[in-house]
């Protein structure tokens, strides 16, 4: 036998076995082929592998496995040498690589590992994340369902609505079944169910307040479960079988207005507020549960209906309060208006029954005193003159009423000009000079030496209540004697217990001149001493001595406006009065020369002034005697002012001119009537201005004059002495008659 | 200086003839007292016046005697009128003079004897105003020659 290369397996082989091996062998050969295979198909089409080399050396591995259970399908039998080698080659390769792959594996398998960690560790952060979404999109649906309800809540101002909307909103958004308010009653001692969901009238039910439960729910702000079988649930019968849902039961805050104080905020105690319970109710058999998110929902609400509830009361208030001042307004513009009509028509009436009422005064009078220059018996005499001194109180008393009702208006206002408050006086006591001697009353003067001469005031109401004020003292004495006493009151003097309210000033150009006159006559009791100022009242003893009681609220008036201060003080009855006032005068700034401080423009040109200011009104028809008139009178100082018109006259005439000459040379043109008229238009003596025919004609005599109420009569042509002595006769006596 | 006082005699002079002829009297002295400081110019404004109203009612009472068929004697009555106003108020005294004789003839409704007064009237405010011009005249040349104006008794 030759030597063969074959080489014999180690034992015998036996048929069944080898058959078996064969087979399995050429099995493992064709899954370690076919994983590979796999593995490449699957990562090729995954893409992301990051082990690629790891792969190929793998697969290298298992290839190899495979080769070498191939390649072990002819060993089973007789095999050649090369077979053998190609055997242990592929052997030692496969060795050689697995130990390859068994050492790399171990750095492989950890990464793996962790791999497969974070993978399991990011599911359950996904996870969490997940229902973290779900939470924030149910409060985020929370949030909506608040805005929507609270949106709809606040869209409306009353309050009905109000709550209705809550509840119909409440209802739509957690799907309840009943939803209920109870409000607690005006006692405050029941909660009276006032709105429902589902219930169209609720009928009054009514529930003590100081139920545990409903204390309960009233003690937090939270919404609290209650059970479906307190009296505030049990809002419908419950249909037998059915398991109630869930209830939750929130307290709702009424505000009041008087929570609010200005500097303080309202009061937490639950004992100042009123609150109102509101009732929710899920539906039964859903095994639905209160989630807390919504249980939040129904808190938020609960405020916000509390607030809009507070704000429709608040403008309930106001509208309730600005229709109230609405109709105050209106009533009270209703009122003004009829005030006005009234004061006006009072007016109106006056001012008709002031000038109707005194034309026929004037007459009666002028023609009384006419009638007594005639011839009468004495009898006729003694009745005209009854009628004459009762037509003067009348018309005195016309005058009075005229004045004071002028006087309340405020309409009245002082007249300030610059006169001589020495002669004031001394017109005064000439005034009374005939009653006084006639009664043989003994009248003093006392003048202090500090009163000026001249003052700034009203003279003619200064006049007015000085004569009123003696004038009383006169008639209020039988006999004796009346003392008028005027000096300048100082600081001291002028702050007086009996006029508490008055607090005199002086000052640099006012003085307050103190009056006080004294008689000895009939007195005045202590009680009538209030009553004396006040209009129409009359105390017995004036009564009888024939007074309208207006004269001294006339005179309180003006002293008034003068910012005096007048009273009167008796020692009682019997015992003589004494009426002082005092009133505030303004001293006139003294000039070197002159006795009239204005017009030093016309003192420093003309050195025989001495009428400077006097204004006159010059009628005259011929323009060139009308200029040369005016060039007389102002070469004198006057004020002069020209027309050429009856009617011009009558416009322009006014009770600042004192003088006004007339022209009354044309017998056929009426100066007369000017005259006649400027009469009425003046019905006051004293405003009057003094009216002087100018004539060159000897038609015009005295007594036509005198018939019309001029004054005077000169004739014409007029020299400048001539003038100057015209109208100095005429101030002072006031009436003017030249021979003829 | 010289012309000073040759105006100023001239003034004099001319002033006392208006007196003798009886062409202004007493009165117009008393309009010359009445010229100061603050009305200087008061006796031409006075005059001047006067003419412009002398004009016009002359020329009314003209126009009124021309009538042919009814003289309105009643308006030529009230022209003579407001002329003998205007004449006495500054002086004129011949032409015041005038006026009341032509007055009579208003009354008496006698036309021919109310155009020969009218005639007068007009010589005599012709006459008066030449007068007075030459009078204003004087003054002013005395007063621009820086003379003052002498008073005249």
């Amino acid at each position: 036998m030759e030597s063969c290369n074959c080489i014999e397996p180690q034992w015998p082989a036996d048929e069944l076995l080898i058959k078996y091996q064969y087979i399995s062998d050429f099995f493992i050969a064709l899954a370690y082929f076919s994983i590979p295979l796999e593995l490449i198909y699957f990562v090729k089409k995954s893409a992301v592998f990051p082990y690629r080399w790891v792969l190929v050396q793998f697969g290298a591995f298992i290839v190899l496995c495979g080769a070498t259970h191939l390649i072990n399908l002819w060993t089973f039998t007789m095999h050649t040498r090369t077979v053998a080698i190609v055997m242990t080659t592929a052997k030692v390769f496969t060795a050689v690589v697995s130990c390859a792959t068994a050492l790399m594996l171990v750095h492989i398998i950890p990464d793996l590992l962790s791999v497969k960690t974070r993978e399991l560790f990011l599911k359950n952060k996904a996870a969490e994340l997940d229902r973290e979404m779900g939470l924030i999109r149910t409060q985020e649906e929370t949030g909506r369902h608040v805005r929507m309800l609270t949106h709809e809540i606040r869209s409306t101002l009353d309050r009905h609505t109000i709550l209705k909307t809550t509840l119909v909103e409440l209802g739509r958004t957690l799907a309840l079944e009943e939803c209920a308010l109870w409000m607690p009653t005006r006692t405050g001692l029941e909660l009276q169910l006032s709105y429902t969901l589902r219930q169209q009238n609720p009928v009054g039910y009514t529930v003590p307040i100081q139920l545990p439960v409903i204390s309960q729910v009233f003690s937090t702000n939270h919404a609290v479960k209650i059970s479906p079988n307190s009296p505030v649930a049990k809002l419908r019968p419950i249909a037998g079988k059915y398991v109630p849902g869930e209830v939750v039961a929130v307290r709702v805050p009424l505000l009041h207005l008087s929570n609010f104080q200005i500097n303080d905020w309202p009061e937490l105690s639950s004992s100042t507020k009123r609150y109102a319970l509101m009732v929710l109710m899920l539906p039964s058999d859903s095994a639905r549960q209160w989630h807390v998110h919504e249980l939040e929902l129904v808190e938020v609400v609960a405020d916000q209906v509390a607030v809009a509830l507070s704000h429709a009361a608040i403008l309930e208030e106001s509208m309730r309060a600005r229709d109230l001042l609405m109709e105050q307004n209106v009533a009270l513009d209703l009122a003004r208006r009829e005030a006005e009509t009234a004061i006006r028509a009072r007016n109106d009436f006056l001012a008709v029954m002031n000038h109707e009422m005194r034309t026929p005064m004037h007459a009666i009078i002028a023609l009384a005193s006419l009638l007594q220059e005639t011839d009468l018996t004495p009898e006729q005499r003694l009745m005209v003159e009854t009628i004459l001194k009762s037509s003067s109180l009348l018309a005195t008393l016309i005058n009075d009423v005229l004045d004071l009702s002028r006087l309340e208006d405020g309409s009245l206002q002082l007249e300030l000009g610059t006169f001589n408050l020495h002669s004031v006086f001394r017109e005064v006591l000439n005034l009374v000079k005939p009653i006084v001697s006639v009664k043989k009353l003994l009248v003093t003067l006392n003048l202090a030496p500090d009163v000026p001469e001249y003052a700034i005031g009203d003279e003619k109401r200064l006049m007015q209540t000085i004569l009123n004020v003696v004038g009383n003292a006169v008639k209020f004495s039988k006999e004796g004697s009346i003392t008028i006493t005027a000096f300048v009151a100082k600081s001291e003097s002028l702050r007086d217990t009996r006029a508490p309210d008055f607090f005199p000033i002086p000052s640099d150009n006012h003085f307050y001149l103190h009056v006080q006159v004294k008689d000895s006559g009939a007195g005045i009791s202590p009680q009538d001493i209030p009553k004396l100022f006040t209009k129409f009242a009359q105390t017995q003893s004036t009564k009888n001595s024939g007074g309208s009681g207006l004269g001294l609220a006339i005179c309180k008036r003006f002293v008034n406006l003068m910012e005096g201060n007048i009273w009167i003080e008796s020692d009682g009855i019997g015992k003589g009065c004494t009426a002082i006032f005092l009133v505030k005068l303004g001293i006139p700034e003294r000039l070197n020369e002159s006795k009239f401080p204005f017009m030093p423009k016309v003192l420093a040109t003309h050195g025989q002034a001495n009428f400077p200011g006097l204004k006159v009104l010059v009628m005259d028809e011929n323009g060139v005697s009308r200029m040369v008139t005016k060039g007389l009178l102002v070469n004198l100082g006057c004020d002069v002012t020209t027309v050429s018109s009856g009617e011009e006259c009558l416009r322009m005439v006014s009770l600042e001119h004192k003088v006004v000459l007339m022209d009354v040379c044309v017998p056929g043109k009426d100066g007369y009537e000017i005259a006649i008229r400027i009469h009425e238009k003046f019905t006051k003596r004293h405003e009057r201005p003094l009216i002087v025919a100018l004539t060159g004609n000897t038609e015009v005599t005295k007594d036509n004059c005198m018939r019309v109420g001029m004054d005077g009569v000169i004739l014409k042509p007029i020299s400048l002495d001539k003038m100057r002595g015209v109208l100095s006769d005429l101030l002072e006596h006031r009436v003017l008659f030249e021979a003829m | 200086m010289d012309t000073v006082s040759q105006l100023q005699r001239q003034f004099v002079d001319h002033t006392t003839s208006l007196y003798r002829e009886g062409f202004v009297d007493d009165q117009f002295t008393q309009l010359q007292k009445l010229q100061d400081e603050n009305s200087p110019d008061f006796v031409v404004e006075v005059v001047t016046l006067f003419f412009d109203d002398c004009e016009k009612l002359i020329n009314n009472m003209a126009r009124a005697l021309e009538q042919q068929q009814e003289v309105d004697f009643k308006q030529v009555d009230a022209s003579v009128h407001q002329l003998k106003g205007s004449s006495s108020s500054i002086g004129a005294m011949r032409v015041k003079n005038v006026c009341v004789t032509f007055r009579t003839f208003c009354e008496a409704q006698n036309r021919e004897g109310c155009l020969r007064c009218l005639q007068q009237v007009n010589r005599e405010y012709s006459l008066l105003k030449n007068k007075l011009q030459t009078l204003f005249r004087l003054e002013q040349q005395i007063v621009a020659a820086g003379g003052t104006i002498p008073a005249v008794e």
